[in-house]
């Protein structure tokens, strides 16, 4: 038996727009609104190189990752085009308006999946700044 | 509901490219019936030339194997020629009695050799070049026999004799013009290209007329084929005669049953054929608006639009293509485009050099690009493919055309530029790190033919676009594709035929004041859009109609949206405006109390004069503007960046002009600008040009008389340098002359089109019409775009104006 959490109405989260919804653990939700105030529930985090999906524009039943245009079903999480991967769809409900979650999926999908990293250290694995003695030429 | 039936006549690349299109958009339908008159499932026929030189195999040019016709449940009668279809009652009779009911039906009946009505064409030994069976009675012969005569010194020719050559044959190639290729290549060219097949063993017979080919029996009536003979009386000895003296529309069987036929079976602009609703047809066999097109690229594009018709979704229209021409041979690089013989009206620009066989011709008329012919050195072909297509004016760029694009200045590859000279391993396309392996590997294993497909796959010259050109050589040796025949015009996106041009007039003429609107009025395919179309139409709406159309936040780009830059792992980036790159210890100050206060990993000088914080939580967006207290930099957007200033004559020994106060001016003027893509200015105060204005959207170079302006520069993928534009004496003259050219660029520029791009469309001396030779028409321009800026909101602090949903910046909480 699913227990479903109240999240929001579907009036906050702007038509073609989304909200992030932040976990106890893991990557934020991404829920999205369509033209046709359908909802959607996916995780935040694109299949190409985890762009925040929340971010992208959304159209039809699909939305573009902000980072590198993939488009992403909403309904299946899934890539179109020539692009493949998936990101993890999350159940949803809509009772009198108000947009829930399912608890369990919440507190279980995708709990442990790596967010990318930027900034110092990003590119070379080697984590936080390094410094260099300098020597002055002219010291004797 | 029982499902329609479609039966296709025709089993080559352009039907089932027709019900591949189909099947990704209306998989249940139709149950589709295929008749094939080769024992062959649908292979490359561009790639016969490759297996006959021996460099492919038969097995890597099928493009769609058995199981694809059953796994898509599609009947396939092998072997079997269609000869007769029963209009009235709708039924497909073949050769053997199969028959076939239909409801809809599609021709794709291709083209046949033709055969010259010669004595002894039945003969033995003499054969056309079209499918995979003549293709191995060819190297069956150069197995058992010495002497080949090809007859025709076309493309097709000429690629049957080099293989041949290659598989051992002495070759010769008999052609009754003065030239070869006479129809792809003017006279320089075409001897240049017989003196480069004379070197590698090929020989030629020029101006001769075939009188009859002799047999070896029956006082040469009968038997297998064994001399050409021609009209001066003389013979060469031939064990193979490979007749190639060109292709006609196949179209026996649409003529047998009353179809309109005329240089092909003429269909209209939705490849259905004016005779019968019922009936389509696409490929070398149809005739659309008069030309029965040979190349896969144009046939492709028949193909998808058949397919939405045949989808019952009732939109789209084919309106023809323009091609151009290479051959397959390799090692020899030949190019052609257009009305490249010239003549009367026209004017000429050569480049040759005989001894190095390098020889390019361009043919110009009213100032614009018409023709061109090269051989020897092609890599620009695409180029000047390109400006033939748009038909742009050429004056301005007139004395660098001949030397190219790749001459102007490339990055991203190593200035590569023949792509057949890298290893599998060199990277093409340096934005998305792919590799010249990768790409070839995709060509094959995807099937891919133009580039779209390859940019779709593997990326490739999906970004910048600098590598484009050798894209294209790469997609023209591995899969022969005729990449460069393109769609007369550019659809804006996959959701509209229409182009930005005629969106844009659709904007302004119409006044259309609402995204919704755009498309109802413009027969959008999609309920709203994609993240292609919905931004640029956005701007149309802001930059036509300021004041009265309204911004739509979710229609932009999230940087547009959040007003700062995303980064890649989601965190953003805040930029705030320094007045032209001048700063105080109170706003550094402030800078770094927001370092300190919300753990900003990174801060960083950029290059327009300005400080950048990097790796700001979204959540924390909002109150560091705040505490920051600076403008937006708009940083982030399709709009007004950094104004580049040199300290100028305030603190300078050598400066001449106020630079910095200049710079301040019109940044402050004209921030908040939204433009078609990033617009950057940069203020020098004197000829040194320590700010760099040379490589500037705007730059202003102070001199001892005044401001020398130069417009349309870029520092980017291609390094540009900006023209020169006009002499200037006041401040207040460069203020309205730069917002002069700026609102020119907004309201005629096309949507992610740098002005660089937008002068080279529209041409510099239109620029100068506008802006110089018409004052009134120039203060227009400058009171218009002051106008669209007056009372526009600071989206850092005046949200509600800005139209910035803060419910972003808030993530919900479980």
């Amino acid at each position: 038996m699913s227990e479903w959490k109240p999240i929001c109405l579907v009036t906050d989260i702007p038509v073609l727009g989304s909200r992030r919804v932040a976990r106890a653990q893991g990557p934020n939700v991404a829920i999205f609104r369509n033209s046709e105030d359908k909802v959607f529930a996916l995780l935040d985090r694109c299949p190409h190189k985890g762009g925040p999906l929340s971010q992208g524009i959304v159209f039809g039943d699909a939305v573009a990752c902000p980072l590198h245009n993939w488009t992403i079903g909403l309904a299946d999480g899934c890539a179109r085009g020539a692009d493949e991967g998936c990101t993890q769809p999350f159940q949803l409900k809509v009772d009198q308006g108000m947009v829930h979650l399912d608890a369990e999926e919440l507190a279980t999908l995708a709990i442990n999946v790596a967010l990318p990293k930027a900034g110092p250290g990003a590119s070379t694995g080697a984590v936080g700044d390094r410094t260099f003695e300098v020597q002055a030429p002219h010291t004797p | 509901m029982k499902k329609m039936k479609l039966v296709m006549v025709g089993n080559g690349m352009a039907g089932v490219r027709t019900l591949e299109e189909l099947l990704k958009i209306a998989p249940d339908l139709y149950d589709i019936t295929v008749f094939g008159a080769e024992p062959h499932p649908n292979y490359n026929r561009i790639l016969l030339s490759p297996v006959l030189a021996g460099e492919q195999t038969l097995d890597e040019i099928v493009l769609n194997p058995m199981s694809w016709y059953e796994d898509h449940g599609i009947k396939l009668h092998l072997g079997k020629k269609v000869v007769d279809v029963n209009r009235s009652k709708r039924i497909v009779i073949s050769e053997d009695g199969t028959e076939e009911a239909y409801d809809r039906l599609l021709i794709a009946t291709g083209s046949n050799p033709f055969i010259p009505p010669l004595p002894g064409k039945d003969l033995d030994g003499v054969i056309a070049y079209r499918d995979i069976q003549d293709t191995n009675t060819m190297i069956d012969a150069a197995a058992k026999y010495k002497h080949a005569v090809v007859v025709g010194g076309g493309l097709l020719g000429l690629e049957a004799a080099n293989g041949l050559m290659l598989r051992g044959m002495q070759v010769s190639v008999v052609h009754i013009a003065p030239w070869l290729m006479e129809r792809q290549l003017d006279d320089v060219a075409g001897k240049l290209l017989q003196r480069s097949l004379e070197s590698r063993g090929l020989k030629f017979l020029m101006n001769a007329q075939t009188q009859a080919l002799i047999g070896d029996q029956d006082e040469g009536k009968a038997g297998r084929v064994m001399a050409v003979q021609f009209k001066d009386g003389t013979e060469v000895p031939a064990d193979l005669v490979v007749m190639a003296a060109g292709i006609r529309p196949n179209t026996a069987l649409a003529e047998k049953i009353g179809l309109l036929c005329a240089r092909g079976i003429v269909v209209n602009d939705t490849l259905q054929t004016v005779t019968d609703p019922r009936i389509y047809s696409v490929g070398e066999c149809a005739a659309h608006r008069g030309i029965a097109y040979g190349l896969v690229a144009p046939l492709f594009e028949q193909g998808k639009v058949c397919a939405t018709h045949l989808a019952e979704f009732g939109i789209g229209r084919y309106i023809g293509s323009q091609t151009s021409t290479k051959l397959k041979v390799t090692g020899i690089d030949l190019f052609s485009a257009g009305d490249f013989m010239g003549g009367e009206g026209c004017e000429e620009i050569v480049m040759s050099d005989p001894y190095g066989g390098v020889y390019k011709k361009l043919v110009i008329r009213d100032d614009k690009l018409i023709g061109a012919c090269m051989f020897g050195d092609t890599v620009d072909g695409s180029w000047y493919f390109k400006l033939l297509r748009e038909g742009r004016k050429i004056t301005d760029i007139r004395d660098k055309l001949m030397f190219g694009e790749s001459n102007i200045g490339d990055t991203g590859h190593e200035g590569h530029s023949k792509a057949a000279a890298m290893a599998d391993s060199d990277e093409v396309c340096g934005c998305n790190g792919v590799t010249k392996g990768t790409i070839c590997k995709a060509i094959k294993e995807k099937g891919l033919f133009t580039l779209e497909e390859v940019r779709k796959h593997t990326k490739a010259s999906g970004s910048c676009g600098s590598c484009t050109g050798l894209v294209e050589q790469l997609l023209m040796f591995t899969a022969g594709g005729d990449y460069s025949a393109a769609p007369k015009k550019k659809a804006m996106c996959g959701c509209t035929d229409h182009s930005h041009q005629e969106v844009r007039d659709a904007i302004k003429e119409q006044k259309l004041l609402t995204i919704d609107g755009v498309y109802q009025a413009m027969g959008w395919r999609t309920p709203n859009g994609c993240s292609s179309c919905r931004p640029a139409v956005n701007y149309y709406l802001i930059s036509s109609w300021p004041k009265e159309a309204k911004d739509d936040p979710q229609s932009r780009y999230i940087n547009e949206r959040s007003h700062a830059n995303i980064r890649k792992d989601g965190t953003y980036s805040v930029i705030p405006r320094m007045w032209g790159g001048e700063t105080t210890a109170d706003e550094l100050r402030r800078i770094a109390n927001a370092v300190d206060k919300y753990n900003i990993p990174t801060v960083k000088v950029t290059g327009g004069q300005r400080i950048d914080l990097l790796g700001v939580k979204k959540e924390d967006l909002v109150n560091v503007w705040k505490d920051i207290g600076m403008p937006s930099g708009h940083a982030y957007a399709k709009a007004l960046r950094t104004v580049k200033t040199c300290v100028g004559s305030e603190w300078c020994r050598f400066g001449t002009q106020d630079s910095t106060q200049m710079g301040k001016d019109l940044e402050r003027a004209m921030w908040r600008m939204y433009a078609p893509h990033k617009v950057k200015f940069a203020v020098s105060g004197c000829p040194r040009n320590c700010a760099e204005a040379g490589i500037k959207d705007v730059g202003i170079i102070g001199v001892d008389s005044g401001w020398e302006m130069y417009v349309a520069g870029n520092g980017g993928i291609k390094t540009e340098v900006a023209h020169f534009f006009v002499k200037l004496k006041t401040a207040e003259e460069v203020l309205e002359y730069t917002g002069a050219f700026c609102q020119l660029y907004r309201e005629e520029g096309w949507y992610l089109e740098r002005t660089v791009h937008y002068v080279n469309r529209v041409g510099l001396d239109h620029v100068k019409k506008k802006i110089l030779d018409d004052p009134a028409g120039r203060k227009a321009l400058w009171e218009r775009l002051q106008f669209s800026l007056d009372g526009e909101p600071d989206p850092w602090f005046e949200f509600d104006k800005a139209s910035v949903d803060t419910r972003q910046f808030t993530p919900l909480s479980v």
